[in-house]
């Protein structure tokens, strides 16, 4: 059993579904990253693992227990974080009270870990009195991981961490994740960026119209040849 | 030169003194709007009563220590009084919360219902307060009146126009400015600010931090109920207490808060003294000053005044109207709690 | 039990308000009986007026109040008789500023729409308009003001009003509503919901502050007495032979027999209107209109995408939901046969008409007359039944006791706390209303 399991999801916002008996999983120190075409259901893929979606059928397993039940405030406590895809900083307050909100269920100190997310993300020191919502795009991105970070969460939860940025900020952003998985972080991704996404992608996940259309490797599913005709574009 | 002086006076006397005083109490009373706006999302038309509520149980307890001859001289013992009134506001507001409006944020209601919803907990208040105390004028000030009288003022500087400042009036300012402090810090500086700040930005993610919704709309009542049981309390003391005004304070308030920037308690303080100095210099009769500072054969029969003064409290009604109409977003806007 | 509840809710909950009234006749008199029925009818109207807005479209207005005075004040300036000394002595001073007012409005109109490039003077230049506008104003018309106000200021004092028969006053108070409503609808109904409730609520201020302090128009707080009735009065009628045998035939001194009798001629009037605006409201509901409307409120983005001119619908159902608030003021006024600016108050004249309408069940026309009357009734009666309970319930204390004193006195007050009581239940446990919105297609 994964580290972090979605197994059979079926659910939606309203009357209807939305996700159709979707399972999406992720080991510790790996990268899972979630590919699909927009509308395919892959934020609400999130959202339903991390809770915020109720759910039909299915069920949630987390670090061997069942976590289905849990509201996403108490998944935090867990050890999960998760980075959503928009609205991810808070606008009206500076980088540094950014990640400190982040530690909220923190009790000791947060100082180390503050100087660790500026490690990884140094521009973010240079900005740290700054409002979170006067920074660039690409700087906005790296508030949201990094305030995500602030719990060493045992699982992080991406949604599409590089929309918006350049190809340069994106590459570095992704070097930072392979970074955080090394310190054997469990990474859930998602990614509009497909090629790129599954290339540092342990196992990935297509899903189209709320349903698991390909599951394999990253390397499988760069390699083959219906995959890259429908979904990266030949 | 002694002219100018006295000019002067007469502008301190009856327009910096009495809108400094006007404004604190209206910025207590925004700020209190502003943090139920900013964190729970609606317009409270409840405020006014529970300004009220919050003075009243003040006033009982004043009443109380009164009876038992306890005071503070030279200051008025309802500043003793007032922790406890905070403290039953609190419960009170607490309740409301619990049985009325918990129902409604768990299932998400629309602003409007929220809105109406406080339109039933007013009456209810009201008619709590009504029948607790009555709806007549109460007055529960004592201690010294004058800080400063107008004669002594006149003896003390030779000039023909006296200053007066009184005891209600220093009491209100130093107690705004110290609980406007206060709050800023609290807001800015504690863990337990800087998470209602992050709630109001942004639910949802406050929601991923792990902050606590139930806690942060605790916070923000207990901190609305001491705001108005402050504001309430100052107004009364300063005018009089009489649960059918704080009604009408209602309007005043929101309109501080609205020219402010709903949701920003900077701007709920601002707006609090530009409605009050709007009101004063709106309806001030300018014939003494113009007399003093014109030349000396100018004679005027009339006031001088741009509004009656009976149009005083309609100016902070048009102020907001107009405000809504060119810049809702107020004119301190950006920023939330 | 529940079945039949459903299929015949209407006319157990409209049998059971009749009932309520009935009783009252019994225990109380009739004549209270019918008194409350007048204002429950007047209620019901006001009622109507805002489910119109709320219900059909969903705008909040919350300046029920300042309505009900326009419509008031037309009861006075229609049916008053106009007064010559005051025309004579002040007359022209106020045409003059009435004048310069339509003036500086133009003026700035026009000044706003041909200027529109220079965005950073605009608004200085609007002020420069503004002021100058004021200032003469303030030069012709306060001679004026005081002029009049000084004619007879204990009886008079004020221009009186055109000398009409005061049924007239009814569709020109629903106008007087309707133009005010024009203006503050072009202005502030693209606001937010919260945002408007708020400037109504400020407007309705500004609205009772004016007709308070314009003394030569109102006679403010003075009050203006003596308003002619569409009915008979009292006196004539215990004077008439033909009522005096009418009245012995029934059993009844004559007295009690004229005021149930003009009481009644009210009341008729009342219904009479009422059934009107009934019948029209429910047609305009099943209308084709009303179903955009509702389309509107249910999804204003939707409607707007599929070509409806929401802000022109709006507008349209803010004006009439105003008139009839008008015309509920002006019938009001008519009623009470005097005008009195002080007596609005919001609780009583705005709060009090949404509490009815959320009650009586928002979005249906028979729920929010049902709404009126028994919001109506209860506030009524909640005082007498309040002090019946507690005389009752402390009835073992000592009646020199301190308690029980403060307890009788506050008895008044509890109708407030009871209102309160009732809206949020009703928000919590039928937020439909008694009466709920039809599901239509
Ligand atoms: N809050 C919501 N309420 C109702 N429906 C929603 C909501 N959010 C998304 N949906 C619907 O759910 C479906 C899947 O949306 P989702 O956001 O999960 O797609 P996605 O794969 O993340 O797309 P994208 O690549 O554009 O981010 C869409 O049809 C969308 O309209
Ligand atoms: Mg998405």
């Amino acid at each position: 059993m994964s580290f972090l399991l979605g197994e059979h999801m079926t659910g939606g916002y309203g009357a209807a579904d939305i996700l159709h008996d979707c399972s999406i999983g992720v080991e510790k120190g790996e990268i899972a990253v979630i590919v699909g075409p927009n509308g395919a259901g892959k934020s609400t893929a999130m959202k339903a693992v991390f809770g915020m979606l109720p759910l039909r059928k299915g069920r949630i397993v987390f670090d061997g227990s069942d976590v289905t039940a849990l509201k996403p405030e108490e998944r935090v406590v867990k050890g999960m974080g998760f980075v959503p895809q928009t609205h991810n900083v808070f606008t009206s307050m500076t980088v540094e009270e950014n990640l400190e909100m982040g530690a909220f269920i923190r009790t000791d100190s947060i100082s180390d870990s503050i100087s660790q997310v500026y490690d990884l993300f140094p521009i973010l020191k240079e900005k740290r009195k700054q409002p979170a919502g006067e920074l660039s795009g690409g700087q906005r991105q790296q508030v949201a991981v990094g305030r995500a970070l602030m719990t060493h969460p045992k699982v992080l939860m991406l949604d599409e961490p590089t929309a918006g940025v350049s190809p340069i900020v994106m590459d570095e952003l992704f070097d930072r994740i392979i970074e955080i998985a090394r310190l054997d972080v469990a990474i859930l991704m998602v990614e509009q960026n497909a090629k790129q996404a599954l290339e540092i992608a342990d196992k990935g996940y297509v899903l189209v119209q709320g349903r698991n259309r390909f599951t394999d490797t990253g390397e499988a599913l760069l390699a083959n040849p219906e995959v890259r005709k429908a979904f990266l574009g030949g | 030169m002694v002219d100018v002086f006295n000019a002067l006076t007469v502008l301190g006397n009856f327009l910096i003194i009495p809108g400094l005083t006007y404004g604190s109490q209206l910025a207590l009373g925004a700020l209190g709007v502003t943090l139920v706006y900013g964190v729970l999302r609606f317009s409270n038309f409840a405020h006014g009563e529970t300004m009220a509520f919050g003075a009243m149980i003040t006033i009982l307890v004043t009443w109380g220590l009164q009876a038992a001859s306890i005071s503070i001289q030279p200051l008025p013992t309802a500043l003793l009084a007032i922790p406890v009134g905070i403290v039953v506001t609190v419960v009170l507001t607490l309740l409301i919360d619990r049985f009325v409006y918990r129902y409604h944020r768990d299932r998400k209601a629309n602003p409007v219902i929220f809105l109406i919803v406080s339109i039933g907990v007013m009456f209810f208040m009201g008619g709590l307060i009504r029948f607790i105390i009555g709806p007549g004028d109460q007055i529960f000030f004592d201690g010294t009146r004058f800080i400063l009288k107008a004669r002594e003022f006149k003896q003390m500087t030779g000039l023909d126009e006296g200053l007066s400042l009184r005891m209600t009036q220093a009491v209100t300012i130093i107690t705004a400015i110290i609980i406007v402090a206060a709050m800023f810090w609290f807001l800015n500086h504690t863990r337990t600010g800087k998470s209602m700040r992050a709630y109001s930005d942004n639910e949802n993610l406050a929601l991923l931090s792990g902050i606590n919704p139930d806690r942060v709309v605790m916070i923000t009542w207990i901190l609305v109920a001491a705001l108005a049981t402050i504001a309430g309390t100052l107004y009364g003391l300063d005018k009089s207490f009489k649960p059918f005004v704080y009604m009408q304070l209602l309007l005043p308030i929101f309109a501080s808060a609205i020219v402010g920037g709903v949701g920003n308690p900077l701007g709920a303080i601002a707006g609090g003294y530009v409605i009050a100095f709007s009101e004063l210099i709106l309806t001030f009769a300018y014939k003494k000053i113009i007399l003093y500072l014109g030349p000396e054969t100018l004679e005027l029969d009339s006031l001088v005044q741009i509004l009656g003064t009976d149009y005083k409290i309609a100016v902070s009604f048009i102020i907001l109207v107009i405000v809504l109409i060119i810049k809702p977003t107020g004119l301190f806007s950006g920023k939330t709690i | 039990m529940h079945a039949f509840y459903s299929q015949y809710r209407n006319q157990i909950l409209f049998g059971l308000m009749a009932g309520l009234l009935i009783l009252v006749a019994v225990i109380q008199s009739p004549s209270v009986a019918l008194t409350i029925l007048n204002l429950c009818l007047i209620s019901a109207i006001m009622s109507l007026g805002v489910n119109i807005q709320w219900g059909y479209a969903g705008l909040f207005n919350v300046g029920v109040m300042g309505f009900a005075a326009l419509g008031g004040l037309a009861g006075v300036l229609v049916s008053m008789p106009p007064v010559s000394e005051a025309w004579q002595a002040g007359g022209f001073g106020i045409l003059l500023g009435l004048l310069i007012t339509a003036g500086t409005v133009v003026a700035c109109l026009m000044a706003w729409s041909s200027i529109k490039h220079l965005t950073r003077y605009r608004y200085w230049i609007i002020a420069g308009i503004i002021v100058l506008g004021y200032t003469l104003l303030r030069l012709f018309f306060d001679p004026g003001v005081d002029a009049i106000e000084a004619i007879d200021p204990s009886v008079t004092g004020y221009l009186g009003g055109l000398g009409l028969p005061i049924l007239v006053a009814w569709p020109v108070g629903a106008l007087f509503a309707a133009g005010v409503a024009f203006v503050i609808g072009k202005i502030a109904l693209g606001l937010r919901s919260d945002y408007l409730a708020i400037a109504t609520l400020g407007i309705s201020e500004i609205i009772i502050f004016f007709i308070k302090n314009e003394e030569w128009l109102t006679r403010g707080v003075k009050n203006v007495n003596g308003l002619p009735r569409p009915v008979p009065y009292e006196i004539d009628l215990q004077q008439a032979q033909w009522f005096q045998e009418w009245a012995l035939a029934l059993g009844l001194p004559v007295d009690d027999a004229s005021a149930i009798f003009v009481k009644i001629c009210y009341a008729l009037l009342f219904i009479a209107v009422i059934g009107v605006l009934l019948w029209l409201s429910e047609t305009a509901l099943k209308s084709p209109w009303g179903r955009m409307m509702r389309a509107i409120r249910d999804n204003e983005t939707a409607a707007a995408a599929m070509g409806k001119d929401v802000t022109w619908q709006h507008l349209r159902v803010f004006i009439l939901g105003s008139a009839v608030i008008g015309l509920a003021g002006a019938m009001l006024t008519t009623l009470d046969g005097q005008f009195t600016p002080v007596g609005y108050n919001p609780l009583r004249f705005t709060f009090l008409i949404w509490v009815m309408v959320i009650i009586g069940g928002s979005g249906n026309n028979w729920g929010a007359v049902l709404g009126g009357f028994f919001i109506w009734f209860f506030w009524i009666e909640a005082e007498p039944i309040g002090l019946w309970l507690i005389e009752t319930l402390t009835a073992g204390m000592d009646p020199q006791s301190a308690v029980r004193a403060h307890l009788l006195e506050g008895a008044a007050h509890m109708r407030l706390m009871t209102v309160g009581l009732i809206l949020l239940l009703t928000l919590r446990y039928a937020p439909e209303g008694l009466i709920p919105e039809k599901k239509r297609l």
